[in-house]
């Protein structure tokens, strides 16, 4: 509840978004003109009805798990619609949704959402990395709940969808009003959708904890959770795709494509990879529809898809919208975009089978696999390239702000981990690689280095951007921010590297009589130095980001570092009254 | 070059810009995965296979909703090392009956595909119990909290149902007398005969179903009695005495 009402005073503090130059006003958008807003009405009755269907299931279901989580989404459903009667009732302005203004506070929103979870997500990581390191510290034998097994999934999810899909979500809202220079479509149902996202999120995460899990990774959610999130998820597909409608410039921007071909490929992967049959409607448990082998495929058809859409063409809208903008520079090349675009979508999507090399899938489909994925280096480093040469004349920015040096870094850590991902493709080195600590290096190289790094970037210019602040509170923080996250990934990846390979060759090593040289576990006691270097580097970048919240917090508030100022600086700074109605130093739209 | 310049007509129609991207993200999945469903040679023809028994899925459940899965695999790769260590490698057919498959992308721990009878069921509860205790290196999270805790199964038809629905060959049988199903097996002073044979003839062969107090204590059906039920089966299905490797509808 904190958490709202935190939320709530950040969006109350400053109400006035951005002018958008486009003045028309329709008579549905004004209060009182022609009855009640129809989106907030829409909203509010949807809402009720699933509160109602929701409260049925949990009285008739047939196990706790249901019972708990069906009761969970009904008083979010009853919540959420009285949050919105009241907020509705209690307005004061003319007009609900102000067609000439920019939908601003639900980026605010997501902004702190995205910092919440992400430092949950950070956190239940350094947690498991921990267990694995010290088992018998960080193991408690009657705690089911806090087993390996059950957290591991909590952090997976808590990264890749909490804290990417809200950077995901706010960005794409922030990014689309202001390219499109248009209100968000949809009135009431943007606030649908952010608040539908965070209930999607509970449920999962409370769901693991429970051990209520289909057991596909990245898609663990049961058939209840994975039936929101589509209603949740065909809601942001028509509040983006409608803002694109009543834009005001004829051409949509790149950073659109990516964010659109996000959202579509997301809605396509996780309708067919969570095809399942619940065994009752009032409980939890389902069996996939799949078997086995055409199991298998579905499921890294959609795991190596949700790297390629969500953590990769997302972020890389995020790349497309926010470099330009920061360094004040247009995009190196029109026609690369172009290339880039059509050719990853295209190719990404056939990479899926170089995760079950030399297993029973047919061996046509691991080569069709593996080709793709060589091929898919060449769009990676095609966009790669287009994001790094948009700072031709402003490479300075490196020295001067730490935000273009975090965004370029995660462009190098994104060529390095799109290099490494075909390399690990090929059959040869992946019957080294698979199954080890190789493939966990591999991921946080893209996930903290690309994705991490990326987002920060983003979060960082939203918040100075919405807030409309000159300055970070602090930009000595940035910099510690940058050098713990960067030295954490380095031991991160460094030891996984290591471990995983060392692992790898273990497994196959062989003695002078031609029998297996190491057991099992003999490989498992050889990573504990790895695994303590690992803990360390994501202990590291953990504190980064708790260092960069209350960065974040703190320039929201419009407080400014005074140490940092020279004294000129300062002076001026405190002779104005008070501090937070400085001029806006926003970029030019 | 003016197949750029056509690209604008995309960037300034948005229905047909999704509509464009949709085609071009389905053409890969539809050609790598809908073949998977109709080329027989996907699936090896072997024998012996049949469905899990109502105690064995539910001990399946158990392996899936304590996220076993995260750190085991049960895919034996065709390399030299891995057949040695964990036995045959694993076959397409192994998993035909696996909603959803369980084939895993790590090994934190060792490959379970084969793990069937490899160890005593003591060894099991003893290593659930407290993993160290008998690996002194594991990693492995204890399962202290599961031993005597009773097997929830009030449902189970409901469960083989499900499966018989999505065209595990089920029958009727099975569905009906899935809860006697279930405790017979758990208890070897009980009927249990009429339950061996129904899932021994599925299988096309004796030995495959073990009917036995797996947890040690026959008066109860407890978790323990299900996981251990279900890791002591696997991989153990397939009649390899029968398996032609080299036969053409085998090679893929």
């Amino acid at each position: 509840m904190w958490f709202f009402s935190l939320i709530l005073n950040m969006v109350k503090a400053t109400p006035d978004g951005y002018n958008a130059r486009g003045q028309t006003v329709t008579n549905m958008q004004l209060r009182g003109a022609n009855g009640p807003d129809i989106s907030v009405v829409s909203v509010g009755i949807f809402t009720t009805l699933l509160a109602f269907i929701t409260l049925y299931v949990a009285s008739r279901s047939v196990d706790p798990g249901m019972g708990f989580h069906a009761g969970l989404l009904s008083a979010g459903f009853v919540l959420g619609t009285l949050a919105l009667v009241f907020w509705y009732a209690g307005r004061d302005d003319e007009q609900v949704f102000d067609p000439t203004k920019y939908e601003d506070g639900i980026v605010k929103a997501g902004v702190f959402a995205s910092m919440f979870w992400g430092i949950a997500g950070l956190l239940v990581g350094v947690i498991i990395a921990l267990q694995l390191t010290y088992p018998n510290l960080f193991y408690f034998d009657q705690w089911g709940f806090t087993n390996f097994g059950r957290l591991r999934p909590l952090h997976t999810s808590a990264v890749i969808f909490a804290f990417g899909g809200n950077v995901l979500i706010s960005s794409s809202f922030y990014v689309v009003q202001r390219t499109c220079r248009t209100r968000l479509a949809g009135g009431a149902w943007p606030w649908f959708v952010f608040w539908g996202y965070q209930l999607f999120i509970v449920i999962a995460a409370t769901g693991y904890l429970m051990g209520i899990t289909q057991s596909k990774e990245y898609a663990e959610p049961e058939w209840y959770a994975d039936l929101w999130l589509t209603i949740v998820w065909v809601g942001y597909l028509f509040v983006f795709l409608g803002t694109i409608w009543k834009r005001k410039e004829p051409h949509i921007y790149v950073a659109n494509w990516f964010y659109l071909s996000f959202i579509v490929t997301i809605a396509m992967l996780h309708i067919v990879n969570n095809l399942t049959l619940p065994v009752s409607l009032f409980g939890s448990k389902s069996y996939i529809a799949m078997a086995g082998v055409q199991d298998a495929l579905t499921q890294w058809w959609y795991g190596h898809n949700a790297v390629g859409f969500f953590l990769t063409t997302g972020f890389l809208a995020i790349m497309y919208y926010f470099i330009p903008k920061r360094v004040n520079r247009p995009v190196y090349s029109y026609r690369l975009s172009i290339v880039h675009f059509w050719s990853l979508i295209f190719i990404y999507i056939w990479a899926g089978p170089h995760h079950l090399h030399y297993t029973a899938l047919p061996q046509w489909a691991q080569t069709l696999g593996m080709t793709f994925s060589l091929m898919l280096w060449m769009p990676s480093w095609g966009g790669m390239i287009n994001g790094l040469m948009t700072l031709s004349g402003a490479w300075d920015k490196l020295r001067t702000d730490p935000v273009v040096r975090m965004m370029v870094l995660s462009l190098a850590f994104y060529g390095m981990s799109t290099f490494e991902g075909p390399l690990m493709s090929v059959r040869a080195v992946n019957s080294l690689s698979h199954y080890t600590e190789w493939g966990i290096g591999h991921v946080h190289s893209g996930a903290l280095g690309w994705v991490g790094f990326i987002s920060f970037g983003a979060l960082y210019c939203m918040t100075q951007y919405l807030w409309k602040r000159p300055r970070m509170y602090s930009i000595a923080m940035v910099e510690w921010h940058f050098w713990a996250a960067t030295l954490g990934i380095v031991l991160y990846i460094t030891s996984m590297w290591v471990a995983g390979i060392m692992e790898g060759l273990m497994w196959r090593s062989y003695n002078e009589f031609g029998f297996l040289e190491y057991s099992f576990v003999e490989t498992v006691e050889a990573k504990h130095i790895a695994y303590i270097i690992r803990s360390l580097g994501g202990v590291l970048y953990l504190g980064g980001a708790i260092v960069m919240a209350y960065n974040l917090w703190r320039t929201a508030r419009g407080d400014t570092r005074l140490s940092e100022l020279s004294d000129a600086e300062r002076a001026e700074l405190l002779s104005n009254e008070p501090v937070t109605t400085r001029a806006p130093a926003q970029p030019a739209e | 070059m003016s197949l750029f310049n056509k690209h604008s007509f995309l960037e300034k129609h948005s229905s047909i810009l999704t509509i464009g991207i949709l085609f071009v993200v389905a053409i890969g999945g539809l050609i790598e995965i809908a073949p998977l469903f109709y080329l027989k040679n996907t699936i090896e023809k072997v024998e012996g296979m049949r469905p899990y028994t109502p105690l064995e899925l539910a001990g399946r459940n158990i392996y899936i909703r304590e996220g076993c899965y995260v750190c085991h695999s049960q895919m034996v790769r065709p390399l030299r090392d891995e057949v040695e260590r964990y036995g045959h490698y694993s076959l397409a057919a192994e998993s035909m009956y696996d909603h959803p498959f369980q084939w895993g992308s790590k090994r934190t721990g060792p490959d379970l595909a084969r793990l069937g009878g490899k160890y005593a069921d003591t060894w099991h509860m003893d290593h659930m119990k407290d993993p160290r205790s008998v690996v002194p290196e594991s990693v492995m999270p204890p399962y202290a909290f599961m031993i005597g805790r009773p097997l929830k199964f009030e449902n189970i038809e409901a469960d083989i149902k499900a499966m018989k629905a999505l065209g595990v060959p089920y029958t009727d049988e099975m569905v009906e007398f899935a809860k006697s199903d279930l405790i017979v097996q758990t208890d070897p002073n009980s009927d249990w005969e009429e339950m061996v044979e129904r899932y021994e003839n599925l299988a096309g062969r004796e030995g495959s179903v073990a009917v036995r107090a797996f947890d040690g204590d026959p008066e109860n059906v407890t978790e323990m009695d299900a996981l251990i039920a279900y890791m002591q089966m696997l991989g153990s299905l397939v009649d390899f005495d029968k398996y032609e490797a080299d036969d053409l509808h085998n090679r893929r």
